[in-house]
């Protein structure tokens, strides 16, 4: 049987990106030395043909490893100082590391952990190379066809900037996340949650109070921010009220549903021992809402970290994630708009993440997350 | 234990009134085991509810332990169990015999002690600290069963307990549930649609008929207090099922 049709898609098209490649050689007109040139075809065959030895999958795996990283490593590499030069032979390259990659990732996500720690791991590494290769091959694409700064630097110049403003950075978060996200988050949150206990227990509330809640969850935040300045002045307090009013609905609406959430044979039992009205509410209908609630938790926590940046456009002292971002983009110091990005998502990321890790331990006995 | 006369209860609903209950007369005494049968729609599981004070009569008069409905409920005069076993997942099992005994204030200690006490009545025993979705569905009725029992009250209300298991299950949680019975001496109305099931627990069999809900017949059981399973093969029993046959299909021709 003819052996390329024994080879996963990938690799065929990897070997089919390496014959492109060898046809538009040299990779760049005065950069790569032969040597390296000659490595990376190499590596490159080698990830290509490496299903083909059926090994076991840890070995598989690390060969698919070297052999995608490894030219990838040496072609970023040959660039610098060349940007702006690579021709067809250098991105045909790159393609074809990065396909090797993907088999790899094909490889790891289908392979069987033999025990805990291993499965762990490998639910780690698969996220992780798909997010190095994303910034890979922004970096590749940038740097190879010589993307004007302005409009997207690469992701290293990033990464420098960053390494580089840590003072700055960390003012920044601690100015935008740790004053103005968390006080307006856990005031709105708060708010909303004792608002949706209120509405519940008198209906004149439910019914007066939820449409015009609505009404506020439809405020424009790019009108209310101004205003919020002039009441509350430029530091953070005005910030946080952007976020209260942010915050306050999705948790007001997902309480109120949630506090219907209990089933009417749960309630009746309540009922036959007699229970009161706060008696039945701590004990049965805010944990069958709790699912609601960390909803409202984890949607308010990116809804938090916008309406506070976006705050920040509309006057500020000087410091700030939001601050930092307009003025920095009105200087055409972009990287340091992308660092501040990066820092924003990873801030989000985390606080999302934390939230969801209290979900899973409070509820979890829910079928959501006890799987079944 | 429990009196009711000329009882009637109507909903409004959407599609005109319905009478779920009419004209309902019932003496029920203390210590007796007494079942609902009928159709669905017959209005048994309205009158458990009536006396549970879960829904209110529209017409007539009913006692519970000399007081009204509410006021037995206030005083927790009784246990009720549901169709589903309805204990809630964010609790061991444990966690929810106690609940009832955490709205009513008791102490701790005599929590630990009542809860280990009824566990082991139905024969829960070692299963207190598991969630109510790590056990099969009989266990979960008895824990539900053991949840209705652990503050005492003289009266436990059952709504098709056993209705979702299936027959082996049922045939021994019955057996269980008479032995209990007869260790507690506690007053039970049990609701079912299964004939077997009503004369096999029953001092008294009270047969009911839809539209509008009504009592058709009231069987005293001849059988006595001491049951083994076999007891269902005898002639007797399979005299009084008949009886109880015959009271549902009265009910069903007087319709038609």
């Amino acid at each position: 049987m003819n052996p390329i049709a024994l080879l996963p898609w990938q690799s065929v098209a990897a070997l089919l990106a390496a014959i492109v490649a060898l046809a538009g050689l040299p990779i760049l007109p005065d950069g790569m030395a032969p040597a390296s040139t000659a490595l990376v075809f190499l590596l490159v065959l080698t990830g290509a043909l490496v299903p083909l030895l059926r090994l076991p999958t840890a070995t598989e795996s690390f060969v698919l490893f070297a052999a995608a990283h490894g030219p990838v490593y040496l072609l970023l590499s040959g660039i610098t100082g060349h940007e702006g030069q690579a021709g067809l032979a250098f991105f045909a390259l790159v393609a074809a590391s990065w396909l090797i990659a993907w088999r790899l990732v094909t490889v790891l996500s289908l392979a069987r952990p033999t025990s805990r720690p291993m499965g762990t791991l490998l639910r780690l590494v698969v996220p992780t190379l798909f997010g190095v290769w994303l910034l890979l091959l922004w970096e590749a694409i940038v740097r190879g066809a010589g993307i004007p700064f302005i409009l997207l630097p690469p992701p290293s110049l990033i990464g420098v900037r960053i390494a580089n403003s840590l003072p700055i950075l960390a003012a920044d978060v601690q100015q935008t996340i740790f004053k103005s996200v968390f006080a307006g988050y856990f005031m709105g949150c708060a708010a909303g949650f004792s608002v949706a206990i209120l509405a519940d227990r008198f209906v004149f509330l439910r019914r007066g109070l939820m449409p015009i809640g609505n009404m506020v969850s439809a405020l424009p935040i790019i009108g209310v921010a101004p205003i919020m300045v002039m009441w509350f002045g430029f530091d953070w307090p005005s910030k946080a009220a952007v976020v209260v009013i942010m915050t306050f609905f999705p948790m007001l609406v997902n309480t109120v549903a949630g506090l219907t959430a209990a089933g009417s044979m749960e309630r009746d039992l309540m009922r036959t021992y007699a229970a009161g009205y706060w008696q039945t509410l701590w004990k049965l209908r805010l944990p069958a809402a709790a699912p609601f609630i960390f909803n409202a938790l984890k949607i308010n926590s990116t809804l938090a970290l916008i309406g506070a940046i976006v705050a920040e456009f509309f006057g500020t002292p000087v410091v700030g994630m939001g601050f930092r971002i307009s003025t920095e983009v009105g200087r055409m110091n972009v990287d340091m708009v992308w660092a501040e990005i990066a820092v924003a998502a990873l801030a989000g990321s985390i606080f999302y993440g934390v939230l969801a890790l209290i979900e899973r331990a409070v509820t979890f006995w829910h079928p959501s997350v006890r799987g079944g | 234990m429990i009196s009711a006369k000329g009882l009637d209860l109507t909903f409004q609903t959407g599609d005109g009134p319905v009478h779920a209950l009419s004209n309902v007369d019932l003496e029920i005494g203390k210590g007796e085991f007494v079942s609902f049968i009928g159709p669905s729609g017959c209005g048994k599981t309205t009158f458990l509810r009536v006396i549970a004070d879960l829904e209110q009569p529209t017409g007539g008069a009913i006692t519970v332990n000399g007081m009204s409905p509410q006021e037995a409920r206030r005083r927790r005069a009784y246990g009720y169990v549901f169709q589903a076993a309805a204990l809630y997942p964010w609790r061991t099992i444990e966690k929810n015999v106690a609940l009832p005994l955490e709205i009513m204030g008791i102490s701790a200690a005599e929590q630990r002690e009542r809860v280990k006490r009824t566990l082991d009545l139905v024969n829960l025993t070692g299963f207190g600290k598991k969630f109510p979705w790590q056990l099969s569905g009989g266990m979960q009725q008895r824990a539900s069963i053991a949840r209705a029992l652990a503050f005492d009250a003289d009266l436990l209300l059952m709504d098709e307990p056993f209705g979702a298991l299936d027959e082996i299950v049922r045939d021994h949680l019955n057996e269980q549930l008479l032995e209990l019975w007869a260790r507690t001496n506690k007053t039970i109305c049990f609701v079912t649609h299964s004939i077997p099931e009503a004369v096999y627990l029953s001092t008294k069999i009270v047969v009911m008929s839809p539209r509008p809900g009504r009592v058709t017949d009231v069987i005293n059981s001849t059988l006595p207090k001491e049951r083994p399973l076999d007891i269902r093969e005898s002639t007797e029993f399979l005299a009084i099922a008949h009886r109880v046959r015959e009271g549902l299909r009265a009910g069903q021709s007087y319709e038609d």
